[in-house]
């Protein structure tokens, strides 16, 4: 293995491949059509590996490795699918709808959500595990966004986009574990925060824990893909 | 500073306590100063200069058996006294030079016969706020001794060939790591001592830290003449408030020696150490989660590769070690490699540091050989379990490890043994249990322990834990199920192998190990709604009138 070779060849899911150096595994099959569940992961936004959706199985290793933060190495086999993967994938799908109070039918994501899509996706017709039913608030103090904890899948990814790309920082999270919460400033009401309204975190997040008020009853689609496009008029000037 | 002036510092020691008939050792360790050590010493004080003999009283850090504590101990006679009062000063005094107090003397030859001790060889013999009694004892030495004579390839290299291993848990070839650290490139790199001690039972580190502080100083500063860092961290968790005030009092004294700072020892070697303080969360022991901290970022393991060794604090090489790792580093140089590959195992060399705690007769700090069987450790060491009890199972290596159950005692303790049986080795608690603990309840603890412990960042250890925690309080409640036993299992292949970190991955240890060795006492919950210790409050299942 030669580190000076710039372009890496490997293999994922038995299709030979060719990347460039530094490219995670995510980016190397999704640019062959190859689909690797993610969650937390957004193109625009840093990798921080959380969801573990995306894991992979890598020849050689018993670890299993995040496909969004996982880099090419020349050689490598990668499976992407296995039936292993499957099963870890619907048990923290399960968790995570096990984990707070899911409930699309009264969801303005409903149908965008895609926590909703991923449980589709991976045949998800029930819940096995008790539902933990926590007592978690809504937070409707902001002129034009509300927080709903309770559709919350801790992503990080409002965390990331107020931080990274708006350069606000309003985001964050408090408590640890199972109690842990994304909160606004040093967890002050949303609307009585710093937030400079630019409403990115609402576009990014995958369920419908933050929306837009002015979409409530109406269809809420989310637009996340203007974040890749940002960056690249960024760096452009 | 060289190792002529070192010398002089050793020899004005040893003349001030020549000076002196008699010394008394009072063990000022958090366990004995919280049963009033601190209040004996100022007696023992007292009553030696009304004795008017020559009494030196001198405050150490702990001599081990912390359940016998207070402890003070007679020298050069090597009289040790337990469960001493501070109304009991005046007769220890009076006793000096005649025969010793009999109703104070505990003979504790069996629990230090099988022990070597080499991380504790200072700890209960040397005033751990007093760097000259750290020199008097070959400290530095080797730091000296390694800048002067020796190449960093060099130290890495004596490191390697030790075969010492990370005492942290994990048991990574420690001079392996330190040659990676070595062969980063950059100008700035950095040593990190991780003693954000965080497991229940175990106070190893604790007690190093408190007991002999330069040492890990000296450790460090080898470390980083080694790999070239210049910069180093202490990260100590704020529960350890004696830990934090003695660290900051040898950082204080080293450099006031020359032995921390710029151009150490009139050579171009630059190193000084600051000390960090932990809030008290568990996963800011896992090292990333660690480096976080102490970039003052919320503490959260990331994703590894890149390792600390390649990118660490604030982006630059970084190693990271134990307490007890670094502790090993010093009398390693001055023995040499070979002399500490010649104790312990196979594939586990030199001495472990265990907090034994639990259903024990003696329970407190001690240092084995590695390989040493579990038995010995149990029965002749620990003096077995005491009330008329039977032994169940040991429990090492915190909530990442296992139970190890009372038939397989003559497992020799190393990495991989035990590894091998479902459990780690762990940073060294070791916790005995005896016939009253029932084991569903004790996976729970730790269950419930990781599950609080959790950063909460990747979701099989957030939501997997505590899903974990329902099922089993379930069970110990009688409610629960074969089903929810099976979906126990799931979870525990889930949760170990989808997390992000090692708390994650780990924590289903305690549920698997007991799963394995005392899978009837779940079945005995579950099926016949009774626990067989005694200890779960199952309720009759209330009759219903119609």
């Amino acid at each position: 293995m030669n580190d000076a070779v710039e372009v890496k060849t490997l293999i994922i899911d038995e299709q030979e491949v060719s990347a460039r150096r530094g490219q995670t595994i995510l980016e190397v099959a999704r640019e062959n059509g190859i689909q690797i569940p993610t969650l937390c992961s957004l193109d625009g936004l840093s990798s921080v590996g959380a969801c573990r959706m995306c894991l992979v199985e890598i020849k050689g290793s018993n670890k299993l490795l995040p496909a969004c933060v996982a880099t090419v190495y020349e050689g490598m086999e990668v499976t992407t699918n296995s039936e292993r993967l499957q099963k870890y994938r619907r048990n923290i799908l399960e968790l995570l709808f096990a984990e707070r109070n899911h409930i699309c039918s009264v969801c303005v994501s409903n149908g965008h959500c895609e926590l909703q899509t991923l449980g589709q996706q991976h045949g998800l017709t029930h819940v096995r595990l008790p539902y933990r039913n926590p007592d978690l608030h809504v937070d409707a103090s902001h002129e034009r966004f509300t927080v709903d904890h309770n559709r919350c899948v801790l992503c990080t990814r409002c965390v990331r986009v107020c931080a990274e790309i708006e350069g606000a920082h309003i985001w964050d999270v408090k408590g640890r574990g199972i109690d842990s919460i994304v909160i606004t400033d040093l967890n002050q009401p949303w609307g009585e925060s710093a937030c400079t309204r630019c409403g990115k975190c609402v576009q990014v997040c995958p369920t419908g824990a933050l929306f837009d008020k002015s979409k409530v009853g109406a269809d809420h689609p989310k637009y996340p893909d203007f974040l890749p496009f940002l960056n690249m008029m960024r760096e452009a000037q | 500073m060289n190792i002529e002036e070192l010398e002089q510092i050793a020899e004005s020691v040893r003349l001030e306590n020549s000076r002196y008939d008699f010394e008394v050792n009072v063990c000022m360790d958090l366990a004995c100063m919280s049963q009033g050590s601190d209040r004996l010493r100022d007696e023992l004080v007292k009553a030696a200069e009304a004795s008017g003999k020559k009494v030196l009283v001198r405050r150490t850090g702990c001599m081990g058996p912390c359940s016998s504590g207070p402890l003070v101990r007679v020298d050069p006679e090597e009289t040790l006294y337990h469960h001493v009062k501070a109304g009991d000063a005046e007769a220890i005094v009076s006793s000096l030079g005649g025969d010793p107090v009999p109703a104070l003397q505990c003979d504790l030859n069996e629990h230090f016969d099988k022990q070597v001790r080499v991380v504790l060889e200072n700890a209960g013999h040397i005033d751990p706020e007093k760097i000259d009694d750290y020199i008097a004892r070959d400290g530095y030495k080797a730091l000296l001794t390694a800048l002067t004579e020796m190449t960093p390839n060099g130290v890495v290299h004596r490191i390697t060939e030790s075969g010492l291993r990370g005492r942290g848990g994990g048991g990574y070839p420690t001079g392996l790591k330190w040659g990676t650290v070595a062969k980063a490139g950059g100008d700035l790199k950095y040593v990190v001592c991780n003693g954000d001690e965080g497991d229940p039972g175990a106070f190893m580190d604790r007690s190093v830290m408190e007991g002999d502080p330069h040492r890990i100083i000296e450790g460090m500063a080898i470390a980083a003449y080694g790999v070239g860092a210049s910069k180093g961290f202490i990260y100590v968790r704020a529960e350890y408030p004696i830990a934090v005030s003695r660290l900051t009092t040898a950082l204080r004294e080293a450099r006031r020696r020359g032995l921390l700072g710029n151009g150490i020892c009139g050579t171009t070697f630059n190193f000084d150490v600051e000390i960090r303080l932990g809030a008290g969360a568990f996963v800011c022991g896992e090292e990333t989660a660690l480096l976080a901290s102490i970039e003052g970022r919320r503490g959260t393991p990331r994703p590894r590769p890149p390792y600390p060794a390649v990118s660490g604090l604030w982006g630059k090489p970084t190693l990271i070690n134990n307490v007890e790792t670094y502790a090993n580093v010093a009398p390693i140089v001055r023995n040499g490699g070979k002399w500490f590959f010649n104790m312990g195992s196979e594939r586990s060399k030199g001495t472990k540091v265990f907090a034994l705690t639990g259903r024990i007769t003696h329970t407190g700090l001690i240092e084995v050989p590695l390989g040493i069987k579990l038995w010995e450790i149990i029965d002749v060491i620990g003096g077995g379990v005491p009330g008329g009890h039977t032994l169940k199972a040991v429990q090492t290596g915190g909530p990442s490890g296992g139970c190890i159950p009372a038939e397989m005692l003559g497992l020799g303790v190393s990495y991989d043994a035990l590894m091998a049986a479902g459990s780690i080795m762990g940073s060294g608690g070791m916790i005995v249990m005896d016939d009253t603990s029932c084991m569903v309840n004790v996976a729970r603890f730790f269950i419930e322990f990781c599950m609080t412990e959790s950063c909460g960042k990747c979701i099989p250890c957030r939501a997997g834990t505590a899903q974990m925690y329902t099922l089993l309080t379930r069970i110990c409640e009688g409610q629960g199920t074969m089903d929810d036993l099976d979906l126990l299992v799931e979870l525990c292949d889930t949760v170990k192998n989808a997390s992000l970190c090692g708390l994650g991955q780990t924590a289903p240890n305690p549920v698997l190990s007991t799963l394995k060795y005392f899978r009837n006492e779940y079945i005995e919950h579950i099926v016949h709604k009774r626990c067989p210790a005694g200890v779960c409050n199952i309720q009759a299942p209330v009759e219903v009138l119609a």
